[in-house]
């Protein structure tokens, strides 16, 4: 009986190596709208670093003279109620919304990412610990948190920013902590544990690594929501304050007062927010799609 | 299945504790007190013994925490007695302050999870089936627009819209009603009042579940069960329905659970702009008259909503999947 | 959208221009009974005790349940000097003894919505509490009548009140619409605590209802000693803490008028969308913006310094933008403006941050401040948390203080830490203040601008300014106490630079039209009992 003759071909066993370009440009076709948002996220970057080269005008100058003009050719996006250009302040806000939410994301997505692990593979006394504070933590109304920490420590940025990072930690914290249970009890995590790492080695090196899909997913999703809830607490009062330019702020002077008589006061910076949390949430999906085995395409 | 349930309600106690003294501790270190706000709050002049004299009738100069009759043991032995005390600013009972409202919210999370529900799973479906087609696109797009928009800049968006369009069709503009009526008393101007907010808060929702919605549908169309079915001949919409749709809503029903947890004195910034007196408007106030007792309990009856509404979760789930029961 | 025809708008600014500014004849028409009047309040409701609460969220739902001794006449509200009897017969008396005893004739046959029999001996007791309280009870106006020797009640309808010494203060203070008068059966018997969660008074409206956080309503008082009024058979007074919802609520007819008032856009608005159908009434107003510097900070314990922070604001050119966006206008000194004893408008441009010329003032700021040594100062500018007037005019203020070359950020509070902070903490650079008050009365209003007086954050003595207004105080000839207020005046803001005046606020309120009988007066406590309201429809 002859065996049967199975023949490959030399080259099909040598991965092709196509250049970063190529890939890139594979994926923004199978992710339209997460490309359409990492060009948002791009653009905004750009415009936050290079503010000041590429702004018209002064954010905070007030020029009453020129007060509540609509859209025209020296005031591309119109002016406010103070005279100050409303593209400037866009621009000048992007640096302020991805201040806020850069760092209440990154802040909030690492302490999830620590305490989610470390709870998971500790378990135990400590894990239940952790859980009961972070269960309070979610169950908390953020706005109390929000009022109660400004109320205390003022309003500003800094505290605006630590009002909108505690509960991003248990939100983190909870998601990454499923993750990393799924893993803790696979063979090479027991077999590093035998080779006798250190706990922390075994948590920085090898649970870590597996559990980065939720986290960046997670952390592209807080970029968003940190800049939507300062919108939020800006309507209420407590987010930045004057002369500060800031989306949240620009969009609570304007919507309620020129609502109607000078709406691009208003709508402007609702547009300006509400690209940015899109602009998030696509790449936080089309991230999600690209790096979760299971949904991935025939 | 009971001593599952049994630990589930242990663990609930030290999260309640420890959310009473959360907030105790938090409103504390917040400066002054409701009666600096009462007889001071506008700025005209008040007598220092005056203000001394309404700390010592509401025991505000009491020990913080240690010791047998403190502050705190006020606030937590009030579960103990069913008391749950007076309001500082009002003087009313806070069982009292907090039903007012609390039919007026309950009622806006109810019609928003149905607003939120009836958008969230056809469309999910749809998206999850037609993965990666432009329809695909346009439902993502639409569902995210609902969490991108500012709340309250769309619900003023709402209401000026409904005053500018119905004076321009019936000369007269037309803005729902600003007082709330119990739904058994005159249902038309409840709902009148009440169907905005609940489009603008469900529209919100919805986002988040049909997300869900659809990756839960694109996993469940994957697994081998829907295969074999496809290879059965059986037809796609009887697959979905009958055979993908119930094990994809297992964690649809999940985040609705969540969901409607939230809305319970959580739609502050809805309750302002469209000025309805629920949970979340007595939130604001209170916390901006430094009600301590009143803002206690507002946010021990949050807490308690949404722990309880996790564990009837946590509960079904372990009832569905008897792996969890036994982890 | 209506289009809107030159002969529509020229309409609405004509109606607009007679209905501006003074009270005079809003209708000659007779006035129809009937109808319930909603309206909506931006504020809460802590008590129902007006003699302990400041805030206009009491007033304007509680005060039509009462009636006063006296008050401003509700026809002429805008006058500073026209007080009308509300529960006593007759004209407002003159003094006898020396200006020092004012004796009042009370109307018989008023009776308490409870149907007991108002006497002398009930208003006794109001005034007992208001001005001698027993231990413990708080009263938030004590202040104001400092020259009250004894209040009387010789028989059932007779009130003498007997004075240390003569004081032009003392009339305009009686006027107070806190001053609601409760019955002496009910103090006796129940305490001072029970008025705070009860309504029982004589007023044009019987309370009904108050659904906490939605609304108070009442309904008209028949017995009412005014005979004929009130015409309303009752009102609604909706809860809206929301500036927006207050304004729509106008619009959609949900609420026909808001007692407080709007910025000048929202009135705009209203106008544009309703045409005739809307009115509006507008008016100075007996409040004002202040900037603060704390004495005991450095360097604003340096007078260049303070002088110069009040230089660089440019309040003529300030009050011709800011009227646009903003509840402010007119440019005064510490008095209300137009007021017999007011400056007049070159008085004024001889103060310190008052000359028409900007860039003098601005180059003399900058002077003063190098001499100081302190050309770069950069402070924290310290502000309530409430838009209209206060964060549109701070940030005017550090747009102001930049054109000087000071660097100044600004620190906002919600108002119960704002109030905390001037109070008690006292951890500010320089501040937003302000000097409220309901009736006008000069005399009483300015005493803001001393060290020693209650509400004043500044943490100064003046011994001087004391001895001025002590003169001023005391001083019967209205000549003297013009010369006298000059003085004071000029101590205060120019020479020592205690406080800044910057700009007087300015009232709005655009009503339905159908809303007859209210006239607008300079403050949004006075002139809120609604007798002499009525509905056009």
């Amino acid at each position: 009986m002859s065996t049967p003759q199975i023949y490959i071909q030399a080259d099909d066993l040598v991965e092709e190596h196509k250049p970063w370009w190529v890939t890139l440009w594979d994926l923004c076709k199978r992710q339209p709208l997460g490309a359409g948002g990492a060009l948002v996220v791009i653009g905004m970057v750009l415009m936050a670093i290079f503010a000041e080269y590429i702004s018209p005008y002064d954010p905070e100058v007030n020029a009453f003279e020129h007060m509540l003009e609509a859209p025209n050719a020296d005031f591309w996006f119109g002016t406010d109620q103070f005279g100050r250009d409303i593209l400037t302040r866009l621009i000048y806000g992007a640096r302020t919304a991805l201040f806020v939410g850069f760092t209440c994301a990154f802040v909030g997505a690492f302490g999830g990412l620590v305490l989610g692990v470390a709870s998971a593979y500790f378990g135990g006394k400590f894990d239940l610990i952790v859980q009961r504070i972070m269960d309070v933590f979610m169950a908390f109304p953020l706005i109390i948190l929000a009022l109660a920490v400004v109320a205390t420590l003022g309003t500003g940025v800094e505290n605006v920013i630590i009002a909108i990072t505690i509960p991003f930690i248990p939100q983190c914290a909870r998601v990454v902590r499923s993750s990393a249970l799924s893993i803790r009890e696979i063979p090479y995590v027991d077999a590093a544990r035998a080779c006798g790492f250190s706990d922390a080695r075994i948590i920085l090196r090898h649970m870590t690594p597996n559990v980065m899909a939720p986290f960046l997913i997670m952390l592209s999703t807080f970029v968003g929501q940190a800049i939507l809830l300062e919108a939020s607490l800006s309507y209420l009062g407590l987010g930045v304050q004057e002369p500060t330019a800031a989306w949240g702020l620009m969009l609570q002077g304007g919507a309620e007062e020129y609502a109607e008589s000078a709406p691009w006061v208003a709508i402007f910076p609702g547009v300006a927010i509400s690209l940015a949390v899109f602009g998030f949430n696509l790449f936080g999906d089309a991230l999600r799609d690209l790096l979760d085995p299971k949904l991935r395409n025939r | 299945m009971y001593k599952y349930i049994v630990k589930r309600l242990l663990l609930m106690i030290p999260t309640l504790f420890g959310a009473a003294l959360l907030v105790f501790l938090l409103l504390r270190a917040i400066p002054g007190d409701v009666c600096e706000i009462r007889l001071a709050g506008t700025g005209l002049y008040a007598d220092p013994a005056e203000i001394e004299l309404c700390r010592e009738n509401l025991g505000l100069n009491k020990p913080l925490i240690l010791g047998l009759d403190t502050q705190f043991t006020d606030f937590v032995g009030g579960y103990l007695t069913f008391d749950l005390g007076d309001s500082m600013w009002t003087g009313r009972p806070i069982t009292y302050e907090i039903g007012l409202r609390f039919k007026l919210s309950m009622q806006m999370a109810i019609m928003a999870t149905v607003v939120a529900v009836a958008f969230a799973i056809p469309l999910g479906i749809i998206s999850a089936v037609k993965q990666d087609t432009w329809i695909d696109y346009a439902v993502r797009t639409f569902s995210i627009a609902g969490i991108a928009i500012p709340s309250f800049w769309l619900g003023i968006m709402i209401i000026l819209g409904l005053l500018i369009f119905t004076q321009a069709w019936f000369g007269e503009p037309w803005m729902p009603p600003i007082e709330y009526v119990s739904p058994f008393d005159d249902l038309g101007a409840n709902l009148s009042q009440l169907i905005w907010p609940a489009v603008a808060t469900g529209y919100r929702y919805s986002a988040v579940a049909t997300r869900m919605t659809r990756s839960a549908m694109l996993e469940v169309l994957r697994e081998d069960y829907v295969r074999t079915a496809r290879a059965k001949g059986l037809m796609e919409k009887v697959i979905i329905n009958q055979h993908a749709l119930k094990n994809a809503l297992l964690p649809v029903v999940t985040i609705i659970a969540i969901e409607f947890a939230f809305l319970i004195g959580g739609l502050v910034v809805t309750e302002q702009v469209f000025n309805l007196n629920g949970l979340g408007k007595l939130f604001v106030e209170s916390v901006g008259a430094q009600d301590f007792a009143l803002t206690q309990q507002l946010v021990m009856l949050v807490v308690l909503v949404f722990v309880f509404t996790n564990l009837a979760v946590d509960i079904f789930y372990a009832w569905l999947d008897p792996r969890i029961r036994y982890s | 959208m209506r289009r809107s025809s030159p002969k529509l708008t020229t309409a609405v600014l004509f109606g607009c221009a007679l209905a501006l500014g003074v009270a005079g004849q809003a209708s000659a028409a007779t006035p129809k009974r009937g109808g319930i009047l909603n309206f909506v309040v931006g504020s809460k409701i802590p008590s129902y005790d007006l003699h302990k609460e400041t805030t206009f969220g009491v007033i304007h739902p509680i005060a039509p349940f009462y009636s006063l001794l006296i008050r401003i006449n509700p026809e002429n509200p805008q006058s500073a000097t026209d007080f009308v009897c509300d529960l006593c017969e007759g004209d407002v008396p003159k003094p006898t003894n020396g200006g020092k005893t004012f004796t009042f004739k009370i109307q018989k046959g008023v009776k308490f919505h409870n149907g007991t029999p108002l006497t002398a001996k009930d208003i006794k007791a109001t005034y007992d509490r208001i001005i001698f309280p027993p231990e413990g009870v708080p009263s938030a106006r004590k202040a104001f009548f400092k020259m009250v020797k004894s209040v009387e009640a010789p028989d059932d309808y007779t009130f003498v009140v007997n004075l240390s010494f003569p004081s032009g203060a003392f009339i305009p203070a009686l006027a107070t619409p806190f001053n609601i008068v409760y019955s002496k059966a009910i103090l006796d018997k129940h305490g001072v605590g029970w008025y705070a969660k009860n309504i029982m008074g004589s007023g044009p409206f019987v309370f009904v209802e108050h659904q906490p956080g939605s609304f108070v309503s009442g309904k008209r008082y028949d017995n009412y000693h005014h005979k004929g009024q009130p015409y309303l058979d009752g009102y609604k007074a909706i809860s809206a803490p929301k500036m927006a919802v207050r304004l729509n609520a106008i619009r959609g007819d949900r609420a026909a008028i808001e007692f407080r008032g709007f910025p000048p856009k929202a009135r705009d608005d209203l106008v544009k969308a309703l045409g005739d159908k809307i009115t509006v009434q507008e008016s100075d107003w007996n409040c004002n913006l202040l900037l603060v510097p704390n004495h005991q900070v450095k360097p604003f314990d340096d007078v260049r310094v303070r002088q110069a922070l009040i230089l660089a604001v440019d309040r003529w050119g300030g009050s011709k933008y800011l009227s646009k966006i903003a509840i402010v206008k007119t440019v005064g000194g510490v008095v209300f403006p137009n007021h017999p004893l007011a400056a007049t408008k070159s008085e004024l441009e001889k103060l310190h941050g008052y000359n028409p010329d900007i860039n003098a003032s601005r180059a003399l700021a900058k002077k003063l401040l190098a001499e100081a040594g302190q050309s770069n100062l950069s402070f924290e500018f310290h502000n309530r948390g409430v838009d209209q007037p206060y964060k549109v005019v701070g940030t005017w203020l550090i747009d102001q203080w930049a054109k000087i070359g000071l660097k100044v950020t600004q620190r906002v509070q919600p108002s119960p830490q704002f109030y905390a902070t001037l109070r008690k903490k006292k951890d500010f650079d320089v501040s937003m203040g302000f000097n409220c008050q309901s009736v006008i009365n000069p005399i009483a209003d300015v005493t803001k601008f001393l060290g020693s007086a209650g509400n004043n954050y500044g943490s100064y003595e003046d011994v001087e300014l004391e001895q001025i207004y002590d003169k001023l105080l005391r001083s019967g000839d209205e000549a003297e106490q013009r010369v006298l207020m000059r003085q004071y005046e000029k101590r205060a803001l120019h020479d020592q630079a205690h406080m800044g005046v910057t700009l007087w606020w300015y009232k709005i309120n655009p009503h339905r039209s159908y809303v007859k009988g209210w006239k607008i007066a300079p403050s949004h406590y006075l002139n809120q009992q609604l007798d002499n309201v009525w509905l056009d429809k």
